[in-house]
């Protein structure tokens, strides 16, 4: 769609803002998981159901969510949103998607503040811990397998560099992460590297 | 001014965490706990663990719930608050260039280097919280054969065969927790 055919779809939609609000609201309310699992209720509201966006487009812009820094699902709703109806749609979406969390997780931190001293609390929480634990485990081995079979040396250079340099020498994360985005951009323009 | 601070260091968390959720992980814990020590490593473990199971991206979770442990709810407020910031500007001018010029590849190249760098970091995040599990302390003890927490075992054991065996993550860390209930009633009294 150009650029009018979006300002035509805005202005035909009765309400536009506050249900392009409620609906992703409601989408980042009831979604536990992160990007992967709220990007396709986001497409399916704003594609299929309400027809504020076409289909090859939102993907597009998806590809450019998940490739900007921050989270998936906020970078997805700055960018429908922007593309929808500019700055404004961009602020309404970014503002549904982070409230929920904002509220549940301000009424869980009272809770845990509450329990977290008490004897069984305590039990439950060491358990659930260890299964949080097993889980970025899991996440852990699965990239890691997924670079080795890749039999890249870069990657695999950085990954290794990139460690021993945050767990054993504690050198500044955001210093490491800048080496390796010019590492990135100056050496790995070959496609086998993406 | 703490608020302002919160305000600015998830900034820098939103800025350079690429790669979605568990990527900001080792990120919000270098500036909140190695960094600032607001909160200890547990209490960054028992955020994730939460994150995991209420609704909303885990970045924006670990971010509200420690914000809110450090100066309530402004606290929360302005940590969210900068955390979304820079993907706010970097997104909309990035669309804006994309839309006009289509491809950047430079940012192709940019995330050929960072994709490896993202998974170093995961790994160093997970061997930290895999040393509190079994150890219930940051870093190896002298003496690690006395201080093994064998609940720590047998927990992270199971539950990491169970996530091999694709079991669903709230249905895993309530079993978990049952889990750890069990074992830490049973420690009580043998």
């Amino acid at each position: 769609m150009s650029d009018d055919q979006y300002q035509a779809v805005r202005n035909s939609t009765q309400h536009f803002y506050w249900k392009l609000f409620v609906s992703t609201f409601l989408i980042s309310a009831f979604t536990v998981g992160g990007g992967f699992v709220i990007i396709p209720l986001l497409r399916a509201k704003y594609v299929d159901e309400y027809g504020w966006l076409d289909d090859k487009e939102t993907l597009n812009l998806v590809s450019i969510a998940q490739s900007m820094p921050g989270v998936v699902a906020c970078n997805s709703a700055i960018i429908l949103g922007y593309r929808m109806a500019g700055i404004r749609g961009a602020l309404t979406a970014l503002l549904a998607t982070i409230l929920p969390p904002l509220v549940t997780i301000c009424v869980i931190a009272v809770f845990y503040s509450a329990v977290a001293q008490n004897a069984y609390a305590q039990y439950i929480l060491k358990g659930m811990q260890c299964g949080a634990t097993a889980i970025i485990a899991s996440v852990a081995y699965d990239l890691l397998k997924k670079q080795l079979k890749k039999r890249l040396a870069l990657p695999l250079v950085i990954i290794a560099g990139t460690f021993v340099a945050n767990y054993c020498f504690d050198i500044n994360l955001m210093l490491l992460i800048l080496i390796d985005a010019v590492i990135g951009l100056a050496l790995m323009r070959d496609k086998r590297f993406s | 001014m703490i608020y302002l601070l919160l305000f600015w260091e998830f900034c820098k968390v939103g800025l350079f965490c690429v790669g979605g959720g568990y990527a900001s992980m080792p990120l919000i814990q270098a500036s909140v706990v190695d960094g600032y020590h607001w909160l200890s490593l547990k209490e960054f473990l028992d955020i994730f663990t939460i994150s995991q199971m209420t609704p909303g991206p885990i970045g924006i979770n670990a971010a509200t719930f420690a914000g809110m442990k450090i100066a309530g709810v402004p606290g929360a407020v302005c940590a969210t608050a900068g955390f979304v910031t820079p993907s706010l500007f970097l997104c909309i001018i990035v669309t804006r260039l994309i839309l006009k010029y289509g491809d950047v590849a430079p940012i192709r190249r940019i995330l050929n280097g960072l994709r490896p760098a993202v998974v170093a970091l995961i790994c160093s995040a997970g061997l930290g919280f895999v040393i509190l599990s079994l150890w219930n302390s940051e870093t190896v003890p002298q003496d690690f054969k006395e201080t093994l927490d064998w609940r720590g075992i047998v927990l992270l054991t199971g539950a990491f065969i169970a996530v091999r065996m694709k079991v669903k993550v709230i249905k895993l860390l309530v079993f978990s927790g049952i889990a750890g209930l069990i074992l830490g009633l049973a420690a009580e009294r043998f």
